[in-house]
């Protein structure tokens, strides 16, 4: 690990000052991804601005029946928090199929969006890698991809996007709340993620000296039934091998709202539109569900090896979607 | 898990008066210690961990012997060293403080085949608190080492990717990681291949395989009995690399003062690193002390010394500081050993009524370019069963890859895996309960050798398996038994693994204060090697185990040999048995009192411990396993797992009972979590880190249960104890894989079981 700096900011002002003004800065929360990145090597930041005590940490209701969660709240802690639990099951399902118990005490919910991919080639500086090299080539092209894209790929990078809690946030219409030079903004979570296209070195949308403050959950998702459902090498401490975060509300045997997006198929949380448009309006029975996911499964592109993911996405979503739609009313 | 009611012939029973915890014609008042049924677990640390599934029996309470002599072999005695352990007061290799002392960082090859051309330093010294950079052009020349993986920086080939090309050294770890990133090693690449398969050109039929056994052997006429067999099974298994990743990664603490070295090692052998060590380095081995008081696990991989130790002396003598190298955990895989890929062809021919006719168990592996190292996967299938006709043999391909080593049970845990798959296909083919398919194959004599077998239960073991396991309500129509989404099965798969046992020395010392102490350069790698030897010490002295202090770990003790094979506690036991006895034969002799210095004894079992025997010398075992597979997502997870062995004298119910279930939860990770891809293109291993390669983690793991049956076995030892640390991940693996076919109906050959596969195969066949 090369020599760095240190500082520790008392505000979000101060921390977007002292980053500014550190050429080679990086924001430092829990460290989950940061530190373990600094020694391999991918990461060697000039600078570390220590966020992890800025008051960022609270899980605040807001008059609208909005939630706003801090970004350094643990993921622990938003697991288990109230309202949470009662209002964003699937939130607090996603947080809890990641990573492990350890680990989840540590990480922060702007952290937890900020993680690097796992792929193998970037975490080995010995290996050509575009994301973490520009230019370098990606190595798992032709080398070991089964737990890489169906999505939104490109010929520079197959990586996918690592954390489960985006894509229960993306599922939910959550916001990315964002501090910067310029001033406040929010973007949706399911455009924070960039796909890689020509460049994967960019991860995100975010700017340049930009820090994540906070999320926003809607009031709109608030008390819908939704579920997160995983797929894994091992039962805990595993990323997914694909996932699905669903929000569907039903009224009359008729969808009236649904969120859908799967992890670990994409460079970010794939939010599935196509099946998503089937579905509002739609009768709540498996063979409309299967119809839609099926909508949005067939735009897949699968490399050599991952193929799996493809029929999985699709029991995984056609079997929470079931689960969550109320039995038929006997007539 | 249905209620069972505890046997007197299972060992770690129930509270009846004949439980057999201490076996043999004891005085009755001297069964005194065991386990006694209590209300609840409490929080005593004698309260030993509830063992079987709830309902099954209550829990017991362990009740460390009263002061009574004789009794102490086969108690649960609790490990000496756990206060230490859980306290943090138990140093390992790389906790050694010694002043002055600095890090050593190796530096891997970036490329898989080819030549160091160029090493430049000049960066990676102009960092603060970087002392040396050693590389093959100027690191101290050694001796040629009988072990070609230890002649390091010797010379500019690098045979694999991961070959250290230079080590860092430096004040701090984290400078010595930035120093070693820092060097500029320029290489001439030439064309690698690291693909094995069975008919590659430069495949060879080794004269033997690991452990000496010969690489092929063949009785009668296998192939034609073969083809002219009523019913035949061919099938194909593929086990992958895997890796050993013990917690602790492998590291030295190294410290020369002038011509003396003394190496602070986590190693499962000192005795053997001192001796390699100077012929390395051409020192006496007077000049030589190795220190591996605590070690955190190895599983074979730190059977033999290995770059750590070598790297550390090397530098410590560089740079004229104590040196400590400790391998980080990306670098092990291509580092210190790791389990090569095997890919198996099994031909079973059996008359219709099950009785095998022709066996026949090829095995292709890999090794590098460095050594010769041949997993002995078909060797198990020589052993097993009474096959008239009989061909087990290895074929070896060199190929640009990191050297394969020995990894818990080598040979036994591939090759069980693939023979007991195998029995489970003919077993369906015939129709057969795979339980009594095993049994009508039992062999009278050994099938390879010919020779008795000292004591062979395997039949036993099976059938009181079945009984606890509830076997015998089991419908074995496979793919008939759902639980919503989930297709649940049940499968049973033998066990086995060789008697292996070597000469070692010891002494046993009386002192005037009536304790005892018995010396021995033992290795504790965390199987509580230090606590059973007291237990044999105590028994041969007849004292109370609380006299008795044991010393291992060090080679200013009697040499011993490794803790490897599971020989260990056979081996350094029978020398421990030999002195005490000796010791109590002395006191008994003696008048007057003890001199100051007490009396010593010392024992050298050689000429006895590895005397030929006329008997073919091996454990047994079965395993049953309750899985759910997930129709969803492919997803397999254990429900239930149960080992029932046959291993001579339990020596103490609760280390080994540690051991079986250990090994068991190594063989469940190979079944469905653990699995290695060797990278071609690169010639590595993808999976590097603990993140990516799949042990399983707690919620992988089920109600374990291990029990074992009574052994009396004469030909053994005089404990009468066979080993147990590697059986119980033998046969695990194909457990586990039999009863996912039982749930699907679909015959999966390519392990692990991980979702992507048995999703896919669900798909296409189910």
């Amino acid at each position: 690990m090369k020599a760095f700096g240190y500082v520790r900011p008392r505000t979000v002002e101060e921390a977007a000052e002292a980053y500014a003004a550190h050429p080679g800065a990086r924001y430092l929360a829990g460290g989950t991804n940061l530190v373990d990145l600094m020694k391999l090597g991918v990461e060697s930041p000039a600078v570390l601005v220590d966020i992890g005590r800025l008051p960022l940490d609270t899980v605040e209701e807001r008059p609208d029946g909005s939630l706003r969660v801090g970004a350094t709240v643990r993921n622990s802690d938003l697991a288990a928090h109230p309202l949470v639990r009662d209002r964003y099951p699937v939130l607090s399902q996603a947080l809890l199929a990641g990573a492990s118990g350890q680990l989840r005490n540590a990480a922060t919910t702007g952290g937890n969006l900020l993680q690097r991919t796992r792929c193998p080639y970037f975490q080995d500086l010995d290996k050509p890698c575009n994301k973490r090299v520009p230019g370098s080539g990606c190595a798992a092209l032709a080398g070991v991809h089964r737990d890489h894209a169906v999505f939104g790929h490109s010929d520079r990078c197959i990586a996918t996007h690592p954390s489960d809690m985006a894509v229960a946030l993306a599922a939910l219409d959550a916001r990315v709340e964002l501090y910067g030079t310029e001033g406040t903004r929010s973007i949706p979570v399911a455009d924070f993620h960039r796909l890689p296209g020509e460049h994967p070195e960019r991860d995100t949308e975010i700017r340049p000296g930009e820090l994540i403050t906070g999320v926003l959950l809607p009031a709109a998702r608030a008390g819908v039934p939704s579920a997160y459902r995983k797929a894994r090498d091992r039962a805990s401490y595993a990323f997914a091998l694909a996932s699905v975060a669903v929000v569907l509300r039903v009224a009359d045997g008729v969808v009236d709202q649904v969120g859908l997006a799967f992890g670990g198929l994409a460079h970010r949380p794939w939010r599935a539109h196509h099946a998503e448009t089937a579905l509002l309006g739609a009768a709540a029975t498996p063979p409309a569900f299967e119809g839609a996911i099926d909508l949005e499964l067939e735009r897949a592109e699968p490399l050599r090896d991952n193929a799996f993911k493809v029929p999985l996405a699709h029991n995984l979503a056609l079997d929470t979607l079931t689960r969550l739609a109320p039995a038929p009313s006997p007539v | 898990m249905p209620p069972t009611d505890p046997t007197p012939q299972v060992a770690g029973g129930g509270p009846s008066g004949d439980d057999p915890l201490v076996p043999g014609a004891l005085p009755a008042e001297d069964v005194a210690a065991g386990w006694t049924e209590a209300a609840g677990a409490g929080g005593s640390a004698r309260t030993a961990p509830p063992s079987e599934a709830p309902g099954a029996r209550a829990v017991r309470t362990y009740e460390e012997p009263a002061p009574r002599t004789g009794a102490a072999l086969g108690a649960a005695a609790g490990r000496r060293e756990g206060r230490e352990k859980v306290s943090g007061a138990a140093r390992y290799a790389g906790e050694h403080h010694l002043s002055g002392r600095v890090y050593g960082w190796p530096v891997p090859a970036g490329i898989a085949r080819g030549r160091v051309t160029g090493v430049d330093t000049s960066a990676a010294l102009a960092l603060p608190g970087v002392l040396a950079v050693l590389t093959p052009g100027d690191a101290p020349r050694l001796a040629e080492p009988d072990d070609a993986t230890l002649a390091l920086l010797q010379n500019p080939r690098v045979p694999h990717r991961g070959w250290c090309v230079a080590l860092a050294v430096a004040e701090t770890p984290e400078s010595a990681r930035d120093a070693a990133r820092a060097v500029r090693v320029t290489y001439a690449r030439e064309p690698h291949d690291a693909g094995l398969r069975p008919d590659h050109p430069d495949a060879y039929e080794p004269e033997e395989a690991n452990g000496g056994q010969p690489g092929r052997l063949e009785l009668g006429d296998p192939a034609a009995a073969f083809a002219a067999a009523p019913v035949r099974v061919d099938t194909a298994y593929r086990v992958p690399p895997l890796h050993n990743h013990p917690m602790e990664p492998h590291t030295t603490t190294a410290d020369w003062d002038g011509d003396r070295l003394t190496v602070y090692t986590s190693s499962q052998g000192g005795t053997t690193v001192r001796s390699v060590l100077a012929g390395l380095f051409r020192l006496p081995e007077e000049q030589i002390t190795v220190i591996a008081e605590h070690v955190g696990g190895g599983f074979g991989s730190k059977g033999t010394p290995r770059p750590d130790v070598v790297l550390a002396a090397m530098a410590a003598r560089r740079t004229g500081r104590p040196v400590t190298v400790a391998f980080p955990r990306r670098h092990l895989p291509t580092t210190v050993g790791h389990r090569a890929p095997t890919l198996h062809r099994l031909r079973l021919g059996a008359t219709p009524d099950g009785r095998l006719i022709a066996l026949l168990h090829e095995v292709t592996t890999h090794t590098s370019r460095v050594k010769e190292f041949v997993e002995q996967a078909a060797v198990p299938s020589r052993v097993m069963y009474a096959a008239p006709h009989l061909l087990s043999t290895h074929t070896v391909v060199p190929l640009d890859v990191p050297t394969p080593s020995w990894m818990r049970a080598p040979g036994e845990a591939p090759g069980m895996y693939a023979l007991e798959s195998a029995m489970d296909e003919l077993a369906g083919a015939l129709g057969l309960d795979p339980v009594e398919l095993r049994i009508r194959n039992e062999p009278e004599r050994d099938p390879g050798t010919g020779s008795p077998f000292s004591s062979r239960h395997l039949v036993e073991c099976l059938r009181e398996g079945a009984r606890r396991f509830g076997w015998d309500r089991r419908d074995p129509r496979p793919g008939t038994r759902a639980d919503g989404p989930l297709l649940l099965g049940t499968g049973v798969a033998a066990a086995t693994y060789p008697v292996m046992v070597s000469p070692s020395t010891a002494t046993a010392t009386a002192l005037p204060d009536g304790t005892f102490v018995v010396r021995v350069n033992a290795s504790d790698i965390g199987t509580g090697a230090r606590t059973v030897l007291a237990q044999v010490a105590a028994d041969a002295l007849h004292v109370p185990l609380d006299r008795v202090r044991t010393e291992v770990g060090r080679t200013d003790l009697p040499p011993a040999p490794l803790a490897g094979g599971s020989s260990g506690t056979a081996s350094w036991g029978w020398a421990v048995h030999e002195a005490c006895t000796d010791l109590a034969a002395r006191l008994a002799a003696l008048t007057g009192p003890l001199p100051t210095e007490g009396i010593e004894t010392r024992a050298d079992t050689t000429g006895r411990a590895d005397a030929d025997t006329p008997y073919a010398r091996h454990a047994f075992g079965a395993h049953f396993a309750e899985v759910a597979v997930d129709t969803v997502t492919g997803e397999t997870r254990v429900r239930r797992l149960l080992g029932v062995y046959a291993a001579g004298r339990i020596l103490n119910a609760r280390t080994a009972r540690s051991q079986f279930v250990g090994g068991m939860t190594m063989g469940l990770g190979m079944a469905l979590t653990e699995g290695s891809t060797l990278d071609r293109p690169f010639g590595d291993f993808t999976e590097a880190d603990l993140a990516s390669y799949h042990v399983p983690a707690h919620a992988d793991v089920p109600d374990i249960e291990a029990d074992w049956i009574e052994e009396d076995d004469p030909h053994l030892n005089p404990m009468g104890s066979k080993g147990i640390g590697e059986i119980g991940i033998v046969g695990t693996a194909a457990a586990i894989g039999n009863a996912v076919h039982h749930a699907t109906g679909i015959r999966f050959r390519d392990l692990p079981l991980t979702p992507d596969r048995i999703l896919g195969a669900l798909l296409r066949e189910g």
